[in-house]
């Protein structure tokens, strides 16, 4: 694994948590795959998330209905929408072929609204597809540590 | 109209000045607010009547079970040898230490880690280690696990500490017809209570009671979710100016009909499948169910049209259970239990599961637009001196329903309901049903 390597994965990857807390929620959708999976797993240990619940398990459609819904202003939990600040760290790459990039990191997301700050940690497993220039998500799995345990209201995306 | 502060409420709270604080058409804010009247409902609602636990699917065989709540009491849910259901208060006899911190799972016994006494199934003492030193001072049929009386209706698991308390059935009434009706979303499968969204929010737990049977607020909060769907969905979700109604079913429980024609899942199967279940209904077929078991099947995946409010803590509603936890008198913990139909075809199921993650839970459209709404009334509700809560509409259409007072589908007919059984406990009028 070529440290330029490592550099693209994680170049991208950071693009995509900057993109999340500056609110370009469009451009976001851009670096997907159309047949791509955004996925936060209730189950720790369950990778069958088709026949499972989950928080989220959106395909195209229901990643451009979730964007919408926060541009909108038609939803009192996400106008104001809250801020975000984010960190990815501890990158390590499972799985690269010319076809496909798999790569597990940390996230570290603080969350402010109306007074209120909350702090959510999670491993963000992602499979990547290699373009010419940079990447495509094709699966990002988000695994909350307390996901099993309870959550308040998340109005944004993770 | 008498004057009753929201704060510095008498500790002391006599059954007259409770009673005072709710009436036919609304209640004093200080329900939501004062940690005397919270400790009061844990003794006199959680403790004395009967409170859901989990769902008979949830503990399938032998030794399964689940850690629930009755009240702020932390209770285990066990099926034991004998298949009986047993609904044990999750503390050791000896020191208090909860024997279990599992949310579900299966075992033969539960073993204190503290000091090792084990229990059975039952919640019967089995043994403790080193028993020599009690001589005979350790009297192990006094000292089992505190049983809670369980009845149970349509698979739906009740418990109470209180013993001479009317049958589950009577508490019910006529509640258990709509909770027939709810269970024809199996659509000939069994129920099956699968994972749940879980979720707190800074407010009140009856602020949360009364949302099940609140349609008004439908298309107000929910405007977000109305745009993300079908016309076709949209439509029919709009039904404030339909043709529902509210109804008061006696002790505290209610039923909103938001979608009349969807009340029997079972009834005008010939009816249009609606467009948003189109493909699934092709793939039903083109994995060879019959015409009549397809469209009943679409018709489960949407759930029914209804949903029963069941006083204090779990309603059926629509496609879900949906239980409600008090913590404090300002947090409640809500779980949305989605509901498959076990060992249905798959695509139903997922589908389902789909709808389900729509709606609900914290990334959902529908659920944090519920509790931003709940929030916003606890933090308002901590202002004003002498305010009130108002509960008056549909009053001037009530009329005599089925089983109770019935009125439009957005009047406040069910937390009436609710806010008089409240009452009846409050004051201690309502013991045994």
């Amino acid at each position: 694994m070529s440290a330029q390597r490592i550099n693209e994965v994680v170049s991208f990857l950071n693009l995509e948590a900057d993109m999340l807390d500056q609110g370009e929620f469009d451009s976001w959708l851009t670096l997907w795959h159309p047949d791509g999976r955004y996925i936060v797993p209730i189950e720790p240990h369950c990778d069958d998330f088709e026949n499972i619940l989950n928080f989220a398990f959106d395909d195209d459609a229901m990643r451009r209905k979730r964007v919408q819904r926060l541009y909108s202003g038609e939803s009192i939990s996400t106008t104001p929408r809250a801020r975000t600040i984010r960190m990815l760290a501890r990158h390590r790459i499972l799985a690269d072929t010319p076809s496909r990039l798999e790569v597990r990191c940390a996230q570290s997301l603080w969350e402010y609204r109306k007074g209120k700050a909350q702090h959510y940690v999670a491993d963000l497993h992602y499979q990547l597809l290699p373009q010419p220039e940079g990447f495509l998500i094709e699966r990002k799995v988000v695994r909350l540590l307390n996901s099993d345990g309870y959550l308040s209201s998340i109005g944004y995306i993770l | 109209m008498e004057t009753i502060p929201v704060t510095n409420i008498d500790p002391g709270l006599s059954h007259k000045a409770i009673a005072g604080l709710v009436r036919h058409d609304r209640v004093h804010t200080s329900l939501y607010t004062s940690p005397a009247l919270f400790e009061l409902e844990m003794e006199r609602i959680f403790s004395r009547t009967w409170v859901w636990v989990a769902h008979e699917s949830e503990v399938p065989e032998p030794g399964s079970f689940k850690s629930s709540f009755v009240g702020t009491q932390p209770v285990i849910v066990v099926r034991d040898r004998k298949r009986n259901i047993n609904v044990l208060l999750n503390r050791c006899r000896h020191r208090a230490a909860t024997v279990c911190e599992h949310r579900r799972g299966k075992t033969n016994n539960f073993v204190c880690p503290y000091h090792g006494w084990g229990y059975g199934l039952d919640g019967s003492l089995r043994g403790v280690p080193h028993p020599e030193s009690y001589g005979d001072a350790l009297d192990k049929a006094e000292l089992g696990m505190v049983r809670l009386r369980t009845e149970s209706y349509g698979g739906m698991i009740f418990a109470t500490f209180q013993e001479d308390i009317a049958p589950l059935s009577d508490f019910l009434g006529p509640a258990k017809k709509w909770i027939d009706l709810f269970m024809k979303q199996g659509a000939g499968y069994p129920i099956q209570a699968t994972q749940a969204h879980r979720f707190r929010f800074p407010g009140n737990w009856k602020i949360q009671l009364e949302n099940t049977t609140d349609g008004y607020h439908f298309p107000i909060v929910h405007k977000s979710f109305l745009s993300s769907v079908d016309k076709q969905t949209e439509e029919m979700l709009n039904f404030v100016d339909g043709g529902g109604y509210v109804e008061d079913l006696g002790n505290g429980h209610s039923v909103m009909v938001m979608i009349p024609d969807l009340v029997d899942l079972e009834e005008n199967l010939e009816a249009d499948i609606p467009e948003r279940f189109l493909s699934l209904a092709q793939a039903l077929r083109d994995e060879g169910h019959e015409e009549m078991q397809v469209r009943r099947i679409v018709r489960a995946v949407g759930g029914s049209g209804f949903n029963l409010n069941l006083f204090p803590n779990v309603a059926c509603s629509m496609a879900f259970f949906r239980v409600l936890q008090p913590i404090s008198v300002r947090e409640t913990e809500i779980h949305h239990v989605a509901i498959e139909m076990k060992g249905g075809p798959a695509i139903a199921n997922r589908a389902r599961l789909r709808l389900h993650e729509h709606f609900q839970g914290p990334m959902g459209f529908g659920t944090p637009d519920d509790a931003e709404a709940w929030e916003r009334v606890q933090r308002g509700a901590g202002s004003g001196d002498d305010l009130w809560i108002m509960l008056n509409r549909g009053l001037p259409g009530e009329r005599p329903g089925a089983d109770g007072p019935r009125s439009d589908v957005s009047a406040e007919t069910g937390m009436r309901a609710a806010y008089q059984q409240w009452k009846n406990y409050m004051t201690e009028g309502g013991q045994g049903v």
